[in-house]
């Protein structure tokens, strides 16, 4: 069997995933996440934060909840079942950051976590920086052409 | 290769919590709760636990470390560190060794050939993986959240030491090193895929060269190929797959029950072949439970930067050929 019949077979082996299990448990996790974010930034304005500061808020406490759960263990199995839905909120930012700290912690500060905590999350800032820049400077070309 | 006298005389086995808690849980000479093996890092852990295997082996044989003439054995961590630093705690000549998960065949076929050759008077063989340490080395954290393909496997955490000598139950007849093949495989996820023409290639080879075939023994176990490569060995090779009443089986599905347990494709690892082959086929070999088998240890020759670099999977499959005495 040459290798492009075999790669066809070995294809055709695959078990799928369950792609409606799946966007099932992504979808109403990711939106419990969402409905959570909306609660806690209801919860600052009542408390008296401005609009810009609640949703900052709302981010930093998500941030800090799931670092936490990840810490604590939880947050990798949630999201074996929930995949995209803990994935995609900025959850998923936070438990990028925190796992390969929390790993690299025996390799001490610096040569395990200062070098360890960015190596899932490092190409995310770093090509969504540049894309800020990007948009920064075709922004700026707009306002110059719009007078 | 044809061997003389090269005998399986003991076997010790060590797994992880998963591995209890699967069908051949019962059967490890030990199973330990604690992931970390009393260490402070995954690597020290694997080490731990190969360690510990090697010296089980030794008591069980009634032996004393200097007893044995070389220590064979290799993991899947860089630099073969696992197997390596356990030998630093044994005052015996050591041969590190690196086939991916054929590393537990690799060894008993090279611990059968130095006994049966008179180099060696008493081998031991030896192989580990750990489900932790291989996660941070060939994926991501163990606290990453991310979902698996259906068809990636699960690697053991588990160690297998075999002592090899003039006399034993068992006895190593004869071996195949096995060539390095690929088809085209590049998903990591999907190793059992990339495995099975290796497996399929050294057994064919095997049958050729010797004039048996898979009817003259009661099991052909291949090492990890999980569900999906054994279905696809069996197809390469016109038989019916694991599990379907043949003579074909595989540890990574032995070790694992994949329908209780989330494991995916089951087992995968240098320390699936090594844990099952010493707690389950020896055994079943000593007491005749079973006459005649081969063992195909079957390994993926990749590394992480080979899969960023998108190349193919290298894979290859030694294989040993072991009877009840």
């Amino acid at each position: 069997m040459d290798k492009n019949a075999y790669s066809k077979l070995a294809a055709e082996r695959e078990k799928r995933s369950p792609s409606l299990k799946d966007c099932t448990f992504a979808f109403l996790s990711g939106g419990a996440v969402c409905a959570l974010g909306q609660l806690l930034k209801e919860l600052f304005s009542a408390l008296g934060a401005e609009t810009g500061t609640a949703f900052s808020l709302v981010s930093v406490t998500l941030v800090f909840a799931a670092g936490l759960c990840t810490g604590l263990g939880f947050y990798d199995k949630a999201a074996r079942v929930c995949g995209a839905g803990l994935f995609v909120p900025i959850t998923g930012f936070s438990n990028a950051v925190t796992s390969p700290a929390i790993e690299a912690r025996c390799e001490g500060a610096v040569t395990g976590v200062g070098s360890e905590i960015f190596k899932i999350a490092g190409p995310v800032i770093v090509y969504g920086n540049i894309a800020s820049v990007l948009y920064g400077v075709i922004y700026y070309i707009y306002l110059c052409a719009a007078g | 290769m044809c061997f003389e006298r090269a005998y399986i005389a003991q076997c010790a086995s060590v797994a992880g919590k998963l591995e209890k808690q699967g069908p051949l849980g019962g059967l490890f000479d030990m199973t330990a709760e604690d992931s970390y093996f009393g260490m402070d890092s995954w690597e020290q852990a694997e080490s731990e636990m190969s360690r510990i295997a090697v010296n089980m082996l030794l008591k069980k044989a009634s032996l004393d470390v200097n007893d044995i003439d070389v220590l064979l054995g290799g993991d899947l961590l860089n630099q073969c560190t696992a197997t390596g630093f356990a030998a630093n705690s044994l005052p015996v000549p050591f041969l590190g060794l690196y086939n991916a998960c054929a590393t537990a065949a690799e060894s008993l076929l090279l611990g059968a050939a130095l006994v049966s050759a008179g180099y060696a008077g008493r081998a031991v063989a030896a192989a580990s993986s750990h489900f932790c340490s291989s996660e941070r080395q060939f994926r991501f954290p163990l606290e990453y959240g991310s979902q698996r393909p259906p068809f990636s496997q699960n690697t053991v955490t588990g160690a297998g030491a075999f002592l090899i000598g003039q006399s034993g139950p068992v006895r190593i007849t004869r071996a195949l090193i096995g060539k390095v093949t690929e088809k085209g495989i590049k998903d990591a996820n999907n190793m059992g895929a990339a495995m099975a023409p290796a497996a399929a290639d050294t057994l064919k080879n095997f049958f050729e060269l010797t004039g048996t075939s898979p009817r003259d023994y009661d099991a052909v176990v291949t090492g990890d190929l999980g569900y999906e490569g054994s279905a696809l060995l069996a197809e390469l090779l016109g038989r019916e797959p694991c599990g379907a009443g043949g003579n074909f089986c595989d540890c990574g599905l032995l070790i694992y029950d994949r329908e209780r347990q989330d494991v995916h494709a089951g087992g995968s690892g240098c320390g699936c072949s090594a844990c099952v082959m010493a707690a389950y086929f020896w055994e079943k070999l000593r007491r005749k439970e079973i006459k005649r088998m081969l063992l195909a240890g079957t390994g993926a020759l990749l590394s992480p930067r080979t899969v960023m670099q998108k190349q193919v999977i290298p894979c290859i499959a030694h294989l040993v050929e072991a009877e009840a005495v």
